[in-house]
Order: C-alpha cells, then structure tokens, then sequence
C-alpha cells in the first residue's frame, strides 16, 4: 500500500506545535472513562466530574429565560403570534429581525454583524464605561471571543527571525493564547503573575519580560485576561494603568480579553474595562494606543457557550489595516446570527420599567450569588488541605490552587515522561472521577505546580468534589512520602 | 511618522505598531471577491437610496451571493420549530408544535451538556448529530458504510475547508505545498490559499464543454506545478461554484483515478448536492464512487467531503451549520486534527442541531412530512426553473453566452466587451469584467461580481450572477441586463 499523503511527517509542523490543555489529554481520559462507566464498568466512582471547562451549563447552571425567549422568536417568528412570550422580548426579536437580510435569522449578515447589533454593543459600552464614547464602526461581532482574538493576532504576525512578532502573555494564561501562537509561528514572550500577590501583574516583570525578548523577536502585542484565566484575579485600575502606559512607551498593541466582566466576587474588587481606563489617562494616550478588547456570550451570568457569540471594540487601528481587517472577516462571511442575536440581549437587557425585569433580575443575580459562594467556598476548603494554597478568586469561574508534589512523585512523573501535576491530575481522575487541567497546561514558574478547576458544579456537587479532592490530595501525599 | 510634542512634555509617540508595511504580508495577499469593493460600493448606493439621493433605479438587488433567506426564500417550517423548541425547551408543552419535532428536539438536547444548547459540545460536534450525518450518507450513497468518527461538525463548510488546508500546508520553496483548484473556483481556496502562503495550482474547467473536468488539463496543470511546489491537494466542487456544471460519473472516477495515481488528497466541496436541475444530470458523492471503484482506491484515496447548511433547500447561512467526512485519513493526523479543532472548543449549537435536522428530516408517515416535502420542492422547483430561465434570456443577448446551469445557485455567463471598453478599463487600472459590473451597478442598482474574483482563461471576461431572487424580480433583472448590455456594446464601439 502506497504511504499517504498527509502523514505526521507531511503535516504542517505549526499544527504539530499546538496543544490545548483545556481539552487535551486529560480530557480524553475522562472521556473514555465516561464511556467505559457508560457500558457498565466499574469504578471508585459513578460519575466523572468535569470541572475542567468554564462550560455553566453542562453543570446544570440554567439559561436566563429573556434571552432564550427572544432568540426563540428570532429564530421561528411565527412566536410573534404567542401570548406565553412577552412584549419587551417580542420588540427585541422585531428589531434584530429587521436587521437581517429577508427578516430571517437564516441570512449571512454583514461581516462586522448586524449593524443594530453593533450600535447596540456600542449604547452598552458607553454605559458601561460612565459616558466614555463607543463608535459602532469600530464593533465587529465574532463566533466567540476566540474567534476575534486569533483573527487581531493573525493581522500583527510578521516578519522573520529576529524581527518575527513577539507576544506577550500572562503566565499562567488561557491556553488559546499560547495555541494561537504556535499555529502561527509567532514568538511566545512570557511574562509572570505574581502568584504570592494574588497574580497581580507586576510592571517590572513586564518590562523584564520585554527586554529580554527584544534580543531574539519584535515584540509587537501585550495580552491581557481580566479578569484572569486561570487565575481569577481582578486587576485593579492602577495596574491597567501601569499596562497602558508601559504599552504606550514600548509601542505595543493592547489586547484584552474581558468575558469574565461580569465576573467579580470579592467585594473589595471592581472590573475596570482597559478602554475606560485608557481615556481617563487623557488624550495623548486615548489617541494613540492601539486596543482591542473582547467580551463574549460565553461567560458572565448567561453562560451561552453553544452559541458562540462574541465581540471585539477596536480602537486606533490604522484606517488600511482595519480595511485589511475587514476584507479578512469577509471570507468567513459572518458570525452565527443567534450567538449575534444572543449578544444582543446581553448588551440591551431588561431595563427596570420593563415587564421581564423582575424574572432577569431575579435570575442574573441568582447565577452570580451562586458563583460568589462557590468562589469563596472553593478557597476555603482548598485552603484547609495540607499542601495546598489557594488565591483568593476573585472572579472568573476557576480555582488555580498550588499543590505540593512530592519528591517522589516527581520521579515517577519523570519516569512516566509526564509532567509531574498531569501524574497528580491523572491519578485524580482515575481515583474519584474528577477532571480538572494541570496547571503545566497554562503555564506556571518552573518548579511550581498547580490545576485548574472550575467552580461550575452545583453548590452540593462543589462540596462533595472539594471533599474528595481533600482527602485524595491527602492520601496522594501520604502514599509518596512514605519511606523506603 | 511626525514628531510632536506633547503638552505635557511626555515622550511622543511613534508611528502605529500596525500598519500595513508591518502587518501580515500572507494577510494583504487575501482577496474575496463575493464581498469585495463591488458588493462594498453596492452597500454604500443602498445608504444614499435611503438618504434620498436620486439614482436611475430605486432599489439594489444583490445578485452577488448565494444567500437565499436575503433574496425572500422562506425557512423549511419544521427546521424552525425544532430549533426554537431547542432554543425554548418550555415550548415543548406548546400544542402548537408538532411531536414530531418535539421528539427530534428532545433528541438533540439530551445529548448537549445539561440538555442545553448552551453548552459547549464536543470539539468534534454532538454526538447524536455525528451518528445521524453518518446515517444520512449511508443512505444517500446506497448503504457504503459511514463511519461517526470520520465526520466533523463544522462552522459552515468553510471553517472545514481552511481547516484541511491548514493541515496539508508545509515545506518550503520548492517543497511548499501546492493545492489545485478549479478556474473559475469559489475564491474561498484562492483566499485561504493565500494567507497560508500555500501555492495556488490552477486547473482549467473547459467552457466549450459545459465547465466539464478535463484529465488532461489535470495532468498538464500538475506537471507544470511540479516544477515549483509540491502537489498535495486537488479541491473539486461539485456542484460547480461559478460554473453550476453537475459532473459525470465518469469524470469523478477518472478524478478520483487521478488523484490515487498521483498521491493527492482530495477535498470535496459538495454544499450544493441537492441543487441539480438538469435533466440528465445526477449528484454523484466522491465518497459513493470512491467505494465503487474497489478496494484499490478506496483503502488508500485520502478524502474529505464537504456539505452545509446554507444552500440546497433550506438556504440557513446565517446558523453556520456545515460537516466533513474524512476518508483514510492516518489516524496520528486524526488526533491532530481532532486537537486543532479543540482549540476553537467546538461549532455553534444551534447550526449542529440544524445539520441534524436537514439530515434526518421528517419521514412518509411522520404529522410534519407533508408540509416538509412541499416546501421543499417548492424551493427546489422555483430554483430549477429559474435556472433555465436565467439560461435562456441571457442567451438571448448578443454578445452574452451561458452554459446551462445544471445545479447551484449561480450563472457564469461568459460577456464580450468591446476592445474600446477594455482600454479605458485598463487605463482605470481595473479588471475590465469589473468596470463592467461597476457600471452595471451604478447604472442599474444591479450588484454582481465580475468573472475575474473567481478566475477565468486570459482574454475572457465573466460575470458571476445568483439566480436567487423571486421569479418577477428574476426576470425584471435580467432584462434589465440585457438593455445596459447592448448599451454598453454601442457605447464603447
């Protein structure tokens, strides 16, 4: 039989070079654990817990009822017809509606997104941002967040050796990042959380980071997660600041991803957009610095992964480029209309005088009750384990504990040819069911090991996960301290 | 660059970070014709309509992409209120659906995370969804076996396509990879090809012959490409997109003998398999004739094939709902491409839910059928016989010849431009098949996409034209064609 054409040795090595913890091996694993429990086999446990992916309803966390009815109407409008649906979700429905080429949620719309959609986004972030400007036109609805992120990191990748665009991302990141990076043949320029601060970002570390780059890639972008994936932290408005203007002085394009901004636990923290900030810092910095800030149906209190909608506000981008930009959307035609749609109700919710605000309200404040107590809960038991310490969360929808990983089980972890918290991660998941990422997956300081777990499952389900971590984390110690 | 000084005597700023002299250079190479400067100044003319501004026409018509639902074609009623039951879950106790559709809903969510759309599927697309594509192919292709895992929900069958190229892109200089595509093609390739910085390998379709494959314009395009690249991929797509040419049995299996000769990985874009109109004229799947050629092709011939939701009969482009199926492809590549996916987390919900039902619509027997079925070939007819209409009148213009329009959704006439027209257009700088459809557009309110976005033989010039609209506005179009052509003719004598 004649070799193939596209074998391992033919593939591009870019794709080679790309890893995805969030779905990686380990997720595998549970997956054919699930299935093996499926067909009847036994094990310790009777149900694997995916605490692995910032996924809200897989975990049981319900739609917001509004949002849903709307995109039901956009979606079949014969509804229209319906008393069971209200008013206020009827006139939303009409309007994206009218948007749409032929009424129909059916139709290929602009590649920017349905031009109401976008005027709506652009109402929100004025709001959002006490008055602060928001031009429509510079609103580009995506499929995800994701989608707006790789396409902004696509337009500055450049150049070769030396002057090949450098990237500079948080340590620990959210792994699209670093995924992006190789596929692209970018250079991957880290700069590090300060894990014993709460991971605030650290201007020093940044300009350390950018220094040492400068000597073997072009640095062109800085990425920022606020709030933090996998970390939680909530950066404070001096920090961004700091960012901005180190952006400004070393002439770098700001790109920062904000879908957990809706996201914020811990009372003495408050979501600052980097946008807002940077108009604060008047007009020589407004002008200028070179943004792109992103926001997502995926998180927040709606929690519509499925939908895969999403946003980028892009702001002092070069008038050819953004044409560039443009004409690059267009080959992809559009975003899918009801993850549009679903955006759309995001940023134009019910307001007070509405007839669906009760029930909205009612039920947003609910799901981020929810996850503030799931936060605080998740920091405390992890907290009361022996070998581990946790980050207060602050927001987002994770936990990135530190863990002890003792000597001998780093040997083992070695032998194996794995990292030494993907053995702690595997044996995890082997012994109680539980998936969650080894922090080696996002990235962390050499000789520090941590995982990341959502604070997804229910209340119930959180604490009845927490407790077998505990006393695996325990028996995990007791088993590879053991002596000779 | 200029230099300032700011007021607070902070340091000023250089040049932007990004500009075109330091963005992408793959990127700048990047032209999609469907929705380039034409559609743009089409969309600028409806702004001033609206503004009040006086032209001779009073209205646009977006004959340049095949997006039905936009041109008045209604949604499959069935297709809708499954979604909207899966969207709407509490609709399920509405008396007003059918349970038929309920059933299929239910379906669909029991196997999404927490029986939500919500919720991210598997990277690969949902389970249930995946088992009835494979079930649809087996009995669209009379029983060869379809595999589950060898399919893929995608974004649209685009985010599938660039997908599969992605993979096959490597080497360098004279060992980058070269891809053949069709001319004309659905500038999708030519665009992806680009910003992979792939080499575009062009094969010629033969007009003279209905748009037919010719294995010989194979061979001489291959070997000509060898001398500079390295062949890998051989993308058809059939239904054609421009030509709308429905290939013969014989010419996929002489494709498909081709390819296995010379190690190709072939790539089929099959999103219009259920617009065929002609007479005579059948959709044959690369994977049905791939199988009937035995063993010797089919254990080895590394295949994908490619549908959507967004043409046929249900016309549903804005869910982004697509699949592929992956024939022989190693199974290492499998799991890379699998983690490639991953990193994307997965398609839209709702445009895999919808897959499934153009899939697994209702059958002879279920309460939704009938009115399914109708609709259907109402959507199907009105196509088939605006297609022949579209022929017919067009060939009636002196100076405007077309082929038949055996399936899609498009007409590719070939248009003869006075040699005093070509000039001033390439005084302008302009392709002249695009100072043509310019003037068109400006003259008419007629928006189409001139022959050369998609790629046409030297010296011949082509317009791209959907035969979407409804039927009076059809033929009020092509009239109004035919009267600015002749004009144009005399014009430019």
């Amino acid at each position: 039989m004649r070799e193939k054409t596209l074998t391992m040795d033919t593939l591009n090595p870019q794709v080679k070079a790309v890893e995805y913890a969030v779905r990686g091996p380990i997720v595998i694993k549970a997956g054919e654990i699930e299935r093996c429990l499926e067909e009847g086999g036994t094990k310790p446990f009777s149900e694997v817990i995916k605490a692995n992916i910032g996924d809200a309803h897989a975990m049981g966390q319900q739609p917001i009822t509004f949002l849903r009815q709307v995109v039901a109407l956009c979606t079949f409008p014969e509804l229209m017809e319906s008393p069971s649906f209200p008013e206020d979700a009827k006139w939303r429905a009409r309007r994206i509606l009218q948007g749409c080429g032929g009424h129909s949620l059916g139709s290929y719309s602009a590649s920017a997104g349905v031009e109401y959609i976008r005027k709506d986004i652009a109402a929100y972030i004025e709001q959002r941002d006490e008055g602060v400007p928001s031009n429509w036109e510079d609103i580009y609805l995506t499929t995800g967040a994701s989608d707006g992120i790789m396409t902004i990191l696509r337009l500055l990748v450049s150049g070769k050796d030396s002057s090949r665009t450098g990237v500079m991302i948080p340590i620990p990141q959210y792994p699209l990042y670093s995924a992006a990076i190789s596929e692209m043949d970018a250079v991957q320029v880290n700069y590090y959380l300060d894990e014993d601060n709460c991971w605030a970002l650290d201007i020093n570390e940044l300009h350390r980071a950018y220094q040492a780059a400068k000597q073997h890639c072009q640095p062109r972008v800085i990425c920022i997660i606020n709030p933090g994936n996998p970390t939680g932290q909530v950066q404070s408005k001096k920090c961004i600041e700091e960012v901005l203007h180190f952006a400004y002085e070393e002439n770098l394009f700001v790109m920062s991803d904000e879908v957990y901004q809706d996201n914020v636990y811990a009372p003495d923290c408050q979501f600052h957009s980097f946008k807002k900030v940077l108009y604060e810092m008047g007009p020589e910095y407004y002008n200028s610095v070179e943004l792109a800030s992103f926001h997502s149906t995926s998180k927040g209190y709606t929690g519509e992964c499925g939908f895969r909608g999403g946003y980028m506000e892009v702001i002092n981008m070069d008038p050819e480029v953004k044409a560039q930009l443009v004409k690059l959307l267009s080959v992809r035609l559009c975003p899918p209309l009801s993850g549009q749609a679903a955006m759309d109700v995001i940023v134009n919710p019910p307001q007070p005088d509405e007839h669906s605000y009760q029930q909205f309200h009612q039920e947003k404040s609910s799901v981020l009750g929810a996850l503030a107590e799931k936060a605080k809960l998740t920091e405390e038991i992890l907290n009361a384990v022996p070998g581990i310490k946790c980050n207060p969360v602050q927001g987002a929808m994770y936990a990135f504990p530190r863990i002890f990983i003792p000597p001998k089980a780093m040997e083992e972890a070695k032998t194996l040819g794995m990292q030494p918290d993907m053995l702690y991660c595997l044996r995890l998941l082997e012994e109680t069911g539980i998936c969650v990422v080894p922090g080696s997956g996002f990235g962390q300081k050499d000789g520090t090991y941590h995982f990341r777990m959502t604070i997804l499952p229910s209340k119930e389900k959180l604490k009845v996960l927490l407790g077998k971590l505990r006393d695996f984390h325990v028996s995990f110690l007791k088993e590879y301290s053991a002596l000779e | 660059m200029q230099q300032k000084m700011s007021e607070n005597g902070a340091i000023p700023r250089q040049g932007k970070v990004l500009t075109v002299d330091t963005m992408n250079a793959n990127v700048k190479k990047v032209d999609y014709a469907v929705r380039g400067p034409i559609v743009q100044r089409a969309v600028q003319i409806e702004k001033e309509l609206k503004e009040g501004v006086k032209k001779p026409f009073d209205e646009v018509i977006k004959a340049n992409i095949g997006d039905a639902h936009a041109m008045g074609q209604r949604p499959i009623t069935f297709f809708r209120q499954v979604m909207a039951l899966c969207t709407y879950p509490q609709l399920l106790d509405d008396n007003k659906f059918p349970e038929d559709a309920k059933n299929r809903a239910r379906r669909i969510l029991q196997s999404c995370g927490g029986n939500s759309i919500g919720a991210y599927t598997t990277s690969q697309g949902i389970d249930c969804v995946r088992q009835d594509v494979a079930k649809y192919i087996e009995r669209r292709d009379g029983g060869i076996p379809s595999d589950p895992d060898n399919i893929y929900l995608t974004t649209g069958a685009s985010d599938g396509i660039v997908t599969i190229l992605k993979l096959l892109t490597a080497g360098e200089g004279l060992t980058r990879t070269g891809v053949m595509i069709s001319i004309p093609q659905y500038p999708l390739y030519s665009a992806s090809i680009a910003e992979l910085g792939a080499v575009q390998i062009n094969y010629y379709l033969n007009e003279e012959k209905c748009w037919s494959l010719d294995i010989s314009e194979l061979q001489r395009s291959l070997q000509a490409a060898r001398k500079h690249c390295n062949p890998r991929v051989l993308c058809i797509i059939n239904p054609g997109n421009p030509t709308g040419q429905v290939q013969s049995r014989q010419c996929i299996e002489d494709v498909i003998q081709f390819a296995a000769k010379e190690n190709l990985f072939l790539m089929a874009d099959e999103v219009y398999q259920d617009n065929v109109y002609a007479k005579g004229c059948e959709f044959h799947s690369f994977k049905k004739v791939l199988f009937e050629m035995g063993p010797e092709y089919s254990k080895k011939v590394e295949l994908a094939s490619f549908h959507s939701t967004s043409k046929c009969y249900m016309g549903e482009c804005g869910f982004r709902g697509g699949y592929m199926e992956v024939i022989n492809m190693d199974a290492d590549v499998k799991a890379q491409l699998t983690k490639l996916v991953s990193v994307r987390l997965c398609p839209p919900a709702p445009g895999q839910a919808l897959m499934d039902l153009v899939v697994n619509p209702p059958q002879p027997g279920e309460p939704s059928h009938q009115t399914f079925m109708q609709e259907r070939t109402a959507v199907l007819s009105a196509l088939a016989e605006k297609a022949k209409l579209t022929e017919q009148i067009l060939n009636t213009v002196p100076g405007i010849s077309c082929n038949p329009v055996q399936g899609a959704m498009y007409s590719f006439p070939r248009i003869t431009l006075p040699e005093r027209a070509i000039s001033e257009a390439k005084a302008k700088g302009q392709a002249p098949d695009m100072f043509y459809c310019m003037k068109l557009l400006e003259e008419t309110g007629i928006c189409l996409v001139p022959g050369s976005g998609f790629g046409q033989r030297e010296g011949t010039y082509h317009f791209r034209m959907t035969i979407l609209p409804p039927t009076d506005k059809l033929k009020l179009m092509l009239n109004k064609l035919k009267d600015f052509h002749q004009r144009f003719t005399q014009q430019y004598s």
